[in-house]
């Protein structure tokens, strides 16, 4: 039974396309991040890629930016309920990461500089759904956003698009992240509502 | 958690020229924790939902919601709170909510808290619930407000039987500061934060770019990242 709130009428923002269940158009890009922006130099950037069996496999800012690219525009859903429709970014579809990683497992571990962490099963990673994102509207990805390079995986609550990306790391069974173990859902769907575990 | 529960407005009161407290009651809510939110949702008569996040700002009292709402220029949720909610209005409550931007007072190390704005409401619970459980956990607050008028709770936080608490005024300072008005510097981070040595536990809660600043001026002076927790509001 709904309880309605006197004297409320909204905005009834005219939005152009359904936006997940609880969640609402922002015009500006809030920030929201457990702690402290880490200060990431390019030049030492690196990313992981470790299986089940402890191969791994690097890629540094060079190796990135001579991977194929792709310009996406997708919408993007935050757990605190800000929508953002057609924001764009470029970067590498995740595919390209797992094109010589031999693994069985089914699930991953994004690991960010600063100690930030978030599980993604891998399939939601591949088949063109998520990329190793380096720009964002044009411009290199600002640190308060993830830069220089962080995940994008648009069909997923945006914690899962962990700022700062170093390593993936596979894993035979699903291990919560951060705000995984601190009271939010596993998988994190906005479409279904999956906010809190 | 998943629960919503129906809340009704049993007091508001005036903080600011834009922001004000509201207490709810909320049968059903209860074990909150200093530093947690609620979603918090209003419905339109013609069904229109909107949610969103406020800060508790007082915990320790079950089936009592209270807030601190700054009122946000075209925020379709917060100016309604700001200026049209009345005693006996009725909305609905979800939470307690966050499990890590928070303080537990069996916690009894030393406590940094640095807040912008608003932003001291969260901070504001941990003071209190600290008062409350009688903590002898040592607290310093720091506290930059635009003037000495868009200050929260200044008379109760400055009480000089409560935390080491220094206000830092960006635009308008009372007569007799002598810090220049202006933004947080290293100076304010140096004179006024619990030293890094001392390994305290810090909060810092604001304005995205607030939180930025003083998040890069804590690191500079030494202070652990992973020491540090963070939460922001608004964007870039």
């Amino acid at each position: 039974m709904a309880v309605f709130t006197r004297g409320f009428g909204g905005h009834h923002p005219e939005a152009d396309r359904p936006l997940p269940p609880g969640q609402h158009l922002t015009a500006d890009f809030p920030v929201l991040s457990a702690g402290p922006t880490p200060n990431v130099d390019a030049a030492r950037w690196e990313l992981t890629v470790r299986t089940e069996s402890g191969a791994e496999h690097r890629w540094d800012w060079a190796g990135l930016q001579a991977m194929p690219a792709e310009d996406v525009t997708v919408d993007i859903h935050c757990v605190t309920r800000w929508s953002k429709h057609d924001t764009r970014w470029r970067g590498v579809p995740v595919d390209a990461f797992f094109e010589d990683v031999e693994t069985a497992a089914d699930f991953v571990v994004a690991h960010s500089y600063g100690g930030y962490t978030t599980n993604v099963p891998l399939d939601d990673l591949l088949d063109g759904r998520a990329w190793v994102a380096y720009e964002y509207e044009g411009d290199p990805l600002e640190p308060v956003h993830g830069g220089p390079v962080r995940l994008l995986v648009p069909h997923l609550y945006f914690w899962k698009s962990a700022k700062w990306l170093r390593g993936l790391t596979l894993h035979e069974h699903d291990e919560p992240g951060f705000w995984e173990q601190n009271g939010y859902h596993l998988y994190g769907d906005p479409w279904s509502e999956q906010r809190y575990s | 958690m998943n629960t919503w529960h129906v809340a009704q407005v049993v007091a508001v009161g005036r903080l600011t020229s834009t922001a004000r407290t509201l207490t709810l009651a909320v049968p059903g809510f209860a074990g909150a924790v200093a530093g947690q939110h609620v979603d918090l949702r209003l419905t339109a008569p013609d069904g229109y939902q909107a949610v969103r996040s406020y800060s508790l700002a007082r915990v320790g009292r079950d089936e009592v919601v209270e807030l601190a709402v700054d009122r946000v220029d075209d925020g379709e949720v917060s100016t309604y709170l700001v200026d049209v909610a009345e005693v006996g209005d009725r909305m609905e409550v979800r939470g307690p909510l966050g499990g890590f931007f928070v303080w537990h007072p069996d916690d009894v190390g030393p406590v940094q808290l640095v807040a912008g704005g608003s932003g001291v409401v969260p901070l504001a619970a941990m003071v209190r619930a600290r008062a409350t459980s009688g903590s002898p956990a040592p607290f310093r607050l720091l506290c930059s407000v635009r003037s000495p008028a868009d200050a929260f709770w200044a008379d109760e936080l400055s009480a000089p039987d409560g935390v080491a608490t220094t206000w830092v005024y960006t635009r308008e300072a009372p007569p007799g500061v002598t810090r220049p008005v202006g933004r947080l510097s290293a100076a304010d981070v140096d004179a006024h934060v619990i030293p890094p040595g001392e390994r305290a536990r810090v909060f810092v809660c604001g304005p995205t770019g607030f939180v930025e600043s003083a998040a890069a001026l804590l690191l500079d002076a030494g202070h652990d990242p992973a020491r540090i927790r963070t939460e922001r509001f608004g964007g870039t």
